[in-house]
């Protein structure tokens, strides 16, 4: 059994458990234990971009630091959000050793962060490292006959120095989709937006960027979406469930975790959705069963 | 009427100008104003400006950008910032100005209670650090 060390993030902690129940059920039919942190704080969810905020970087610091001082070289994420946060704030602290030096100085009960952790997204362990093939042959229910549409969202492609795959044409999900056996759709909408945390200050913005999404995935013929986002995986279900006009747009959507748990023999961890998933999938032979 | 020739009497600040390359890392000047930002940006339709509109604001010091409602209709998404062909990040120039015009006391984001029920966590600490100076 290998293990990696893991940031779950207050998102997967808590409303997309999903999510997580998902990567563990899968991970652990290719013999992988992922090994959630002692103590661990929220990223801060957002990057800061501003160039005089150098207390925005103490959270992911602390992060990192733990995760060094645990002994490790890299940090296993599941969201993408985090994903890019830790990544970005990571290679923003190593890149200069008098800003690492500023931030280390704020972390003074803790040990320092030394810089050089790898920030991992669980997309590259299974691309990279597990390997999709070896992925395809653990597939015991495969996902015929299927037709998904790949939402990859902001941050898990962008930007280029902390993403999983090309900003513009990536195909970490499509590949991924076509070793568990199903069609991976190609969407217009797939790297756009869904309109991130406006959905607290303009959730009509996030709506009608959900219907936008949602309407090129059917488009393609898609009849399920998959997300690595517990935000975008919001945004595509509520907001898109609130819409009006949106009652023949009810694509629903699912982490890739979940699709990637049934394909692999586990428990996908479907629990309420807004635009529920199951019908889709037991017209295609997955019948699954929600836990309450 | 057609005869005369209208000047804008509009302040210019070159300091301005600096201002925002300072806390963006962003040279304004790099923008050739081709627009491509604004093409492929899911949110320019509910931007009172474009993109590069908002930079050439900036460009040639013209503080009544902060005022303009664009910077906070941008969610960072960063689709312009792979697709400039002169390599601005332009989601670091709209931090900048939505920076400066929190700084001076300005908050035009509100919180939208009834959909701020069941919101993830995520969505509340990135809106609340969008509103933080």
């Amino acid at each position: 059994m290998n293990t990696i060390l893991y940031y779950p993030g207050c998102g997967v902690a808590d409303q997309a458990r999903s999510m997580e129940k998902g990567a563990r059920e899968a991970l652990t039919a290719l013999d992988w234990e992922m090994q959630e942190m002692s103590r661990w704080n929220c990223c801060g969810t957002v990057y800061s971009l501003a160039t005089d905020d150098l207390m925005r970087h103490v959270g992911p610091a602390r992060v990192l630091a733990r995760a060094q001082d645990a002994g490790q070289e890299r940090l296993l994420t599941l969201c993408s959000m985090c994903y890019s946060t830790l990544k970005r704030s990571e290679q923003f602290l190593t890149a200069d050793r008098e800003r690492l030096d500023r931030v280390n100085a704020f972390l003074d009960d803790e040990p320092d962060y030394r810089g050089g952790l790898r920030v991992v997204h669980l997309l590259e362990l299974l691309r990279d490292e597990i390997g999709y093939e070896a992925v395809q042959e653990r597939v015991v229910r495969p996902l015929q006959g299927l037709k998904v549409a790949p939402y990859y969202g902001c941050t898990l492609t962008r930007p280029r120095a902390a993403g999983v795959d090309d900003p513009e044409r990536p195909t970490v999900l499509e590949d991924l989709l076509t070793a568990l056996g199903a069609e991976a759709v190609a969407t217009a909408e797939r790297v756009e937006c869904c309109g991130a945390y406006l959905t607290a200050s303009s959730p009509d913005v996030a709506r009608r960027r959900a219907v936008d999404i949602a309407r090129a995935a059917i488009a393609g013929g898609a009849e399920l979406m998959i997300t690595s986002c517990p935000l975008c995986q919001y945004n595509l279900d509520t907001r898109l469930a609130e819409a009006r006009g949106s009652s023949d747009l009810r694509v629903p959507s699912v982490y890739f975790t979940q699709l990637l748990a049934l394909a692999l023999g586990g428990d996908p961890a479907v629990e309420e959705h807004e635009i529920d998933p199951l019908p889709v999938l037991a017209a295609r032979g997955l019948s699954v069963e929600v836990k309450a | 009427m057609a005869d005369q020739v209208r000047l804008s009497k509009v302040a210019l600040s070159a300091d301005f100008a600096r201002r925002v390359e300072e806390l963006s890392g962003q040279s304004p000047y790099r923008c050739y104003q081709c627009g491509k930002c604004g093409a492929g940006c899911p949110f320019a339709e509910y931007m009172d400006l474009l993109p590069s509109q908002v930079l050439r604001l900036v460009q040639i010091g013209d503080e009544r950008v902060l005022d303009a409602g664009a910077p906070w209709s941008c969610a960072s998404c960063l689709a312009c910032e792979v697709r400039c062909p002169r390599g601005v990040d332009i989601a670091k120039v709209m931090e900048a100005v939505r920076l400066l015009s929190l700084r001076k006391g300005r908050t035009p984001f509100a919180v939208d209670e009834a959909a701020s029920r069941r919101l993830p966590q995520i969505a509340l600490v990135g809106i609340t650090r969008k509103m933080t100076p």
